[in-house]
């Protein structure tokens, strides 16, 4: 069972990984974007860590809910609003239990995805954080540790698409080539799951 | 006049500077007279470039008097976060509504619209109207 603890690892993992990796998602962020992913994300999941520490949320909905508000309101880029509304979603659908299951966790992240998709109108294949998210969710029943190989996987396989949301969108053929920063730093988010739980 | 409940407009750009010229923009060419409330929300705190969920959120509460609100966004990060402050339920005044409209056009359309004491609904036909003015 998974517990408000481990989701506040969960963030705190993802904080920590995302620090280690600002530089990396901005120069990502550059050829196809505006150049801000890294440091958006970073002023995002430091406040993130910084109010969870705060108002110690006591179950796992909560942690979720409150790390998605600090997302939407300090990153100030569109990875705040998706990434804002994927946990937000993620904490509604897991309720007000103390404990859920990771098959309960797997299908509230599954309506998360699901929330993103809709708000971004993304599907898989637009070079976009649902390449990485979509085939992590599916590899999620199985363990962390082939969500993660699967975040990783779909983040690596959209380097030859073109993008066809967003900023990158722009460009056209010219996005072709580059790795999408959004599914690199969502493989991030799932990682860091492995390590939540010390695995 | 001066009591008469009036659609409020606000305008969330990428850029504060953008976001309050066509503000000044809109409120210049709505002429004389009574002129609905417009509040610029653009760039974050700081004055960089992006979106500011804080901004909108109070500009929306600045302009609202209880006849609704519209709001006019340019794109990416803008139109995103007005939607989940939208769907989150308690973080715009009741109606607001995002209006699918180009910003400079439809802002001139909406205040215009607004300050003539149009009611929600028409303030965003005329915005989005604006779409298909063809300028060639």
């Amino acid at each position: 069972m998974l517990d408000a603890d481990f989701f506040r690892r969960w963030m705190t993992a993802t904080a920590a990984s995302v620090d280690r990796e600002t530089e990396r998602l901005t120069a990502l962020d550059s050829p196809i974007g505006d150049a801000d992913h890294g440091s958006n994300l970073q002023r995002g999941f430091t406040a993130v860590t910084a109010t969870l520490e705060k108002e110690a949320p006591g179950t796992p909905g909560a942690v979720l809910m409150l790390a998605g508000r600090q997302l939407i309101s300090t990153v100030g880029g569109a990875s705040g609003p998706l990434y804002g509304t994927l946990l937000r979603r993620t904490g509604k659908a897991l309720g007000d239990a103390a404990e859920v299951s990771e098959d309960q966790f797997t299908d509230a992240l599954r309506t998360g995805v699901d929330a993103v998709m809709q708000l971004g109108g993304a599907a898989p294949g637009d070079k976009t954080m649902i390449d990485a998210l979509v085939p992590a969710v599916a590899a999620l029943g199985e363990s962390f540790a082939a969500a993660r190989a699967a975040a990783e996987e779909g983040a690596l396989a959209t380097t030859p698409l073109q993008a066809r949301k967003g900023r990158a969108s722009y460009l056209g053929e010219r996005s072709i080539g580059h790795q999408d920063p959004g599914a690199t730093s969502s493989a991030l988010l799932i990682a860091a799951l492995e390590e939540a739980a010390g695995e | 006049m001066s009591d008469e409940k009036l659609v409020g407009i606000v305008l969330v750009s990428h850029s504060a500077a953008v976001a309050a010229s066509v503000a000044e923009l809109a409120v210049g060419l709505a002429g004389g007279g009574t002129t609905a409330a417009v509040a610029p929300a653009g760039g974050v705190e700081g004055g960089g470039l992006g979106t500011s969920a804080e901004l909108i959120s109070a500009a929306a509460a600045s302009v609202d008097r209880g006849a609704g609100v519209a709001v006019l966004t340019d794109l990416g990060s803008a139109v995103l976060t007005v939607k989940t402050l939208l769907a989150e339920g308690d973080e715009l005044p009741a109606h607001t509504r995002l209006v699918d409209a180009p910003f400079v056009e439809g802002a001139v359309a909406a205040v215009v619209t607004a300050s003539s004491g149009a009611d929600l609904a028409a303030v965003e036909a005329a915005a989005s109207e604006a779409y298909t003015y063809r300028k060639v």
